[in-house]
């Protein structure tokens, strides 16, 4: 375990690694505290899930596999999925789930399709896009960390400015309309900064695991507070240990894809939090209801006398 | 911000309301002026657009046709008189927050982007709280309360906002005995000091009881005016049509027997 520390610290490929994916971890879980809460989760999955066919593009494009570049390409496409499925819900009679799942797979099949038409173009290049399907946090460079970081502070940056619109956007966002603040503007800004904590995680977990790391930590989260600023550190910080810790074990257990690992960490902490977290726990209202029943036996023959 | 008290102008003008939903009227050429100082009761049957009414009024749905005026000027300049309690099922209770910081959330209009709520704030939400009877309750988490109390946090949540104007949706809808009380006698304090209020009703009952003036709907406005004289088992008739069996009984059955006689 020390060796670990040490390397983390000073071994250039775990340095990236252990701070990309703890960066990955706290955006994912800060604004998908608000994914959750607006019951926006799948909307997380769907976005991720369209971002494919934007990386697979913006390379063909560019035949560049800079990390701005992809990422850029997936914020485009993932937008794009999210738009159509709220004009989908918008001018149709479709339902929400519908236009989420036809936009899901169609991206995705479509960003699949590419992607095999990429690796049979003899382009020596593009070796590593497919960890884009369940992430390698191996392949984090220095380079893709600054992007990381200079992304996440931004969605960072704008939840701690934007900390109480966000929550009445979340909360009632009619009421906030009615205040006089441009709610639909509040939702596009929040929309974004999603899109840029899903983005910025798509390198290590994978397009197709992704929208757990906003879920996870925010449901976890959920059940130790009632108090939305504690929900949000805690999810942060549930997301970052998942993160570094699925990514550690990754890397070092060579050829384990880095998305199924953090995955397995973050709902370790799920786990563990539905059941033992104090008041909202299940393991805790078990025993409260057992002890209630049993204390109503033991009035009953009072009672009926 | 300054609030003339004098105002000539009524406190809410409806002129050609029309609103649509995928080309079917929800409401159809509203007119309507409502007194300053009164107790408004919007009545009508499900689907009738009550809660479509008064949202229209506050721009949350896009309007067809049709110009609202509050206090003589367009709503966007009259915000600030304006307060809103929207029906409680409109929201998700399980909302990691408690009754003190939803309270608060009827500030945030006068505080502004990025302003957080401070102590003059909690103060003024204290006192809200303290009004509708749920001091005790101020940090509790918002799921822990009973239907009746989250509906008195709503309430508080619009005096928080200091209007002019309120604009209620069902606030009397499922909630017990005692929260109707302490929300009668809430809106019977604003009234005393000026207020206008608008509020959603379901219960004919007590609308003699409780309001002044009367708004009859069924997309259009069936009749308007004050209480003693729109109340009729005619107006009724016309705005409830076939349903109308059960309701005569009511009406005949208790205090409001002078109407159904004066309506025939």
């Amino acid at each position: 375990m020390p060796d670990l520390l040490h390397d983390v610290i000073f071994d250039y490929t775990l340095r990236n690694v252990a701070l990309g994916s703890a960066l990955l971890g706290i955006v994912g879980g800060v604004l998908g505290t608000f994914a959750v809460l607006r019951r926006q989760g799948l909307l997380g999955d769907a976005l991720a899930h369209a971002a494919l066919p934007g990386i697979v593009l913006a390379f063909m494009l560019t035949g560049s596999k800079a990390s701005i570049v992809l990422m850029l390409g997936a914020a485009i496409s993932g937008w794009l999925g999210t738009l159509l499925i709220i004009r989908i819900v918008q001018d149709t009679r479709l339902s929400e789930d519908a236009a989420l799942g036809v936009i899901l797979t169609v991206f995705f099949g479509l960003g699949v399709v590419l992607l095999t038409h990429v690796q049979h173009s003899n382009n020596a290049n593009q070796a590593g896009l497919d960890q884009y399907l369940f992430g390698q946090a191996a392949t984090l460079v220095e380079e893709n960390v600054i992007t990381m970081a200079a992304l996440g502070s931004v969605a960072l940056f704008l939840v701690a400015l934007l900390f109480k619109e966000f929550k009445l956007l979340s909360f009632d966002p009619e009421f906030g309309a009615s205040l006089g603040y441009p709610m639909r503007g509040l939702n596009v800004l929040l929309t974004s900064s999603i899109v840029i904590a899903v983005v910025i995680g798509l390198q290590t977990v994978g397009v197709v695991l992704m929208a757990a790391m906003l879920i996870a930590p925010a449901a976890a989260a959920r059940q130790w507070t009632n108090r939305l600023g504690v929900m949000l550190a805690l999810s942060g910080l549930f997301g970052a240990s998942a993160g570094v810790a699925g990514a550690m074990i990754s890397v070092t257990a060579r050829r384990v894809p880095t998305g199924p690992m953090i995955i397995l960490c973050i709902t370790a902490i799920v786990v563990v939090s539905i059941l033992f977290a104090p008041e909202r726990g299940i393991v805790w209202d078990a025993i409260r209801r057992r002890r209630m029943r049993r204390a109503a036996l033991a009035r009953g023959p009072e009672v009926a006398a | 911000m300054t609030i003339a008290t004098s105002h000539k102008d009524a406190p809410v003008a409806v002129r050609d309301l029309t609103v649509a939903y995928r080309e079917a009227p929800v409401l159809w050429d509203i007119d309507l002026t409502f007194p300053e100082g009164q107790m408004v009761a919007i009545v009508g049957p499900n689907g009738a657009g009550k809660s479509t009414l008064i949202k229209a009024i506050l721009n949350l749905v896009p309007s067809t046709s049709g110009t609202i005026s509050i206090f003589g000027k367009p709503y966007p300049q009259q915000r600030q008189l304006v307060g809103y309690v929207p029906q409680r099922g409109s929201v998700d209770w399980d909302f990691p927050t408690n009754a003190l910081d939803v309270v608060q959330m009827g500030l945030y209009g006068q505080l502004g982007w990025i302003r957080r709520p401070g102590k003059r704030e909690r103060a003024i939400a204290m006192e809200c709280l303290e009004k509708v009877g749920m001091a005790d309750f101020a940090h509790r988490q918002i799921s822990q309360l009973s239907g009746g109390q989250q509906q008195r946090v709503f309430l508080a949540r619009a005096l928080a906002q200091d209007a002019q104007v309120y604009f209620m949706d069902e606030p009397f809808a499922g909630v017990d005995a005692t929260t109707e009380r302490a929300i009668i006698d809430v809106l019977r304090e604003l009234r005393s000091r000026g207020r206008t209020l608008v509020v959603v009703h379901h219960d004919l009952e007590t609308v003699r009881e409780y309001f002044d003036w009367l708004v009859l709907l069924n997309i259009r406005v069936i009749a308007t005016g004050p209480v003693e004289t729109t109340f009729t088992l005619d107006n009724l008739q016309a705005t409830y049509g076939g349903r109308m069996a059960l309701l005569g009984d009511t009406l005949t059955a208790d205090r409001s027997a002078a109407v159904a006689a004066a309506g025939d």
